[in-house]
């Protein structure tokens, strides 16, 4: 995916992606130690990993947050802002989880309200009219569930933060840094790279969930997240992430300042890549990399191919 | 994401005549209920109807003619839970005589040309995977290329997990296809059908110029049962049916399905006819 914008660029040297030299992993076999899928569940919700307010006080050089969504309130747990990234101004949004059960009671375990996301759209669109860069990091069990969330249009303020992300006039770059639970996550995670911790999980459903739906029974969540392959090295094999920051051994909280450290290089790199790529190509090369995911069988257009004389078929791969 | 919602079968007895409403009791003669198009006709509770008999009410008469037919599903997780993902498929393609949960193509209604989809609910809950969500891009972009409107009629239980991410990256699909749709100033109604829930709802379907339901549906994004567990109670009654989404904003009508072809037919006569002198400035 990220090759088609480096062609609208008129091609590049090996790792014109700026991936691997900015210590990306862009390619599964360079991860030495893959943990299995149930294991990058504990990880991803381990309640002492570094969230989005700590990184981001790490990766940026200055935050200032935004509040409300100008139309019912102030979500907790989404954090927006303006920050300094390299000496340029971005726009941040993010999904906040507590570290601590009072602070997960304040923000609401880090799930969206629709207030929240319609924030998240109202960044979105500051970014655009300023010709800022949107980065995202998306910490999420999903959308809240409630009554409340559901008279307010949850729904439709994830779909309508879809819609606007895919044709956000600015460059974009999402991270999943710990937990991307299902369109609760993705109503951030539209992007132009779109990136994962690399034990971040990233999911169309929590592997309880599934389950309990599937095998009627929560306790069998670990097949279920084994099923789902929706560990960061399962999805970049998958094609549906760009990349992953790696972790330290332990995982990212057992060595916040190296992650951070990281986090920022990648993002700083795909930045300034992003930055030379016009407009046009950006949104088509984006509407092109979600209309690309995903794999089906057409027999009929087979069919249809085997039908045409031997001579066209010839040409049809001749290239004429 | 794809919720769980109790299949209402119809109880066939008395060899396959009758079937009873599930609302009010009644005891329905299946030929009059055909008629009527599949509501009852003591309460009007509206019974589901499958993609074929969808379109068959709302297209003018042989006016359909179907496009992308044969796309089927791949396998790309090599999910397995209690049963592979393929015979899961298979099942439901024995079952419904569909390749997967949607069947799209071009129509007149009211005589007025438009690409229409409908969801195929009995098709493992209506789920979207890559398939569905190829088939309604392609049919958005189809529309957009032949300056059709676009009418959508969804009937989901939301994304299928059995694609996992690849299902959920579906809704992103959709979205930036009935975008581009809209932005050639082309009209799009979303119709939503009970039920439409999960990713279906939080994707495309929220996003018609004009959103309609038929009365009594189930719409909402997080199922009833996880929602009712979170407040720890009962939930109020009309919670997530269609009235509700009326009262609170989310819906622009709620339409009886034997209205449902001509007030389609409205809006797209309607946004059809831009007032031509309407001008900025001089
Ligand atoms: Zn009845």
């Amino acid at each position: 995916m990220l090759e088609k914008i480096d062609r609208a660029l008129g091609g590049r040297e090996p790792d014109g992606d700026g991936l691997a030299s900015s210590g990306v992993i862009a390619d599964v076999a360079g991860i030495a130690n893959r943990r299995s899928p149930w294991e990058a569940v504990q990880l991803a919700r381990n309640i002492q990993r570094p969230h989005s307010q700590e990184l981001i006080g790490l990766v940026f050089d200055r935050f200032q947050e935004l509040h409300g969504d100008r139309g019912f309130g102030d979500d907790p747990a989404v954090i927006a802002g303006l920050a300094d990234l390299g000496g340029r101004s971005v726009v941040v949004v993010a999904q906040q989880k507590g570290s601590s059960t009072e602070e997960n009671i304040a923000r609401s375990f880090g799930m969206p309200h629709p207030e929240g996301y319609r924030k998240a759209i109202r960044l979105f669109r500051l970014a655009e009219k300023f010709g800022l860069p949107v980065i995202t990091f998306i910490d999420t069990p999903g959308a809240h569930p409630g009554p409340e969330a559901e008279e307010r249009g949850q729904a439709e303020a994830i779909a309508r933060s879809i819609q606007v992300m895919g044709e956000l006039e600015a460059p974009v770059v999402a991270v999943v840094i710990g937990e991307g639970g299902s369109g609760g996550a993705l109503a951030l995670g539209v992007g132009d790279v779109v990136l994962m911790m690399q034990n971040a999980v990233y999911s169309v459903i929590s592997p309880e969930g599934c389950a309990a739906i599937l095998w009627r029974s929560a306790s069998e969540a670990e097949r279920a997240a084994k099923a789902l392959r929706g560990a960061g090295p399962d999805l970049l094999e998958l094609g549906v992430i760009d990349g992953l920051v790696p972790e330290p051994e332990g995982g990212a909280h057992t060595d916040r300042q190296a992650v951070a450290a990281g986090l920022r290089r990648a993002l700083v790199a795909q930045l300034d890549r992003l930055a030379s790529v016009p407009l046009s190509d950006l949104l088509a090369a984006r509407y092109d990399r979600y209309r690309e995911i995903g794999s089906f069988a057409d027999p009929s257009a087979a069919a249809a191919e085997k039908a045409k004389p031997w001579w066209r078929r010839a040409l049809g791969k001749a290239g004429l | 994401m794809r919720l769980r919602v109790p299949f209402v079968k119809r109880s066939e007895s008395a060899q396959h005549l009758w079937t009873q409403c599930p609302h009010c009791g009644e005891m329905l003669f299946n030929k009059q209920l055909a008629r009527n198009l599949n509501v009852c006709t003591k309460c009007e509770h509206h019974f589901r109807v499958g993609a074929r008999e969808r379109i068959e009410q709302l297209a003018d008469r042989a006016s359909f003619a179907e496009i992308d037919p044969t796309l089927v599903s791949m396998d790309p997780l090599g999910f397995v839970d209690q049963k592979p993902y393929p015979a899961r498929i298979a099942e439901s393609q024995a079952k419904t005589a569909e390749r997967d949960a949607v069947v799209c193509g071009d129509a007149t209604i009211g005589g007025h040309p438009v690409t229409l989809a409908a969801m195929e609910f009995s098709f493992m809950g209506g789920s979207m995977g890559t398939v569905v969500g190829e088939k309604l891009a392609r049919a958005a972009e189809h529309a957009r290329d032949g300056r059709r409107g676009l009418v959508i009629v969804s009937a989901s239980g939301g994304a299928r997990m059995q694609e996992g991410t690849i299902a959920l990256m579906q809704l992103v699909k959709t979205v930036a296809a009935v975008t581009r749709h809209g932005k050639a100033g082309l009209p799009f109604v979303s119709v939503l059908t009970d039920p439409t829930t999960g990713g279906v709802l939080a994707s495309y379907a929220s996003l018609g110029d004009v959103i309609l339901a038929e009365p009594g549906a189930l719409i909402g994004f997080s199922g009833a049962r996880v929602t009712s567990s979170t407040i720890g109670a009962e939930l109020p009654e009309g919670f997530q049916r269609a009235e509700f989404l009326l009262r609170h904003g989310f819906v622009d009508q709620v339409v009886p399905r034997a209205q449902l072809r001509d007030r389609i037919a409205f809006f797209l006569g309607a946004f059809s006819r831009p007032a031509r002198e309407m001008r900025w400035g001089v």
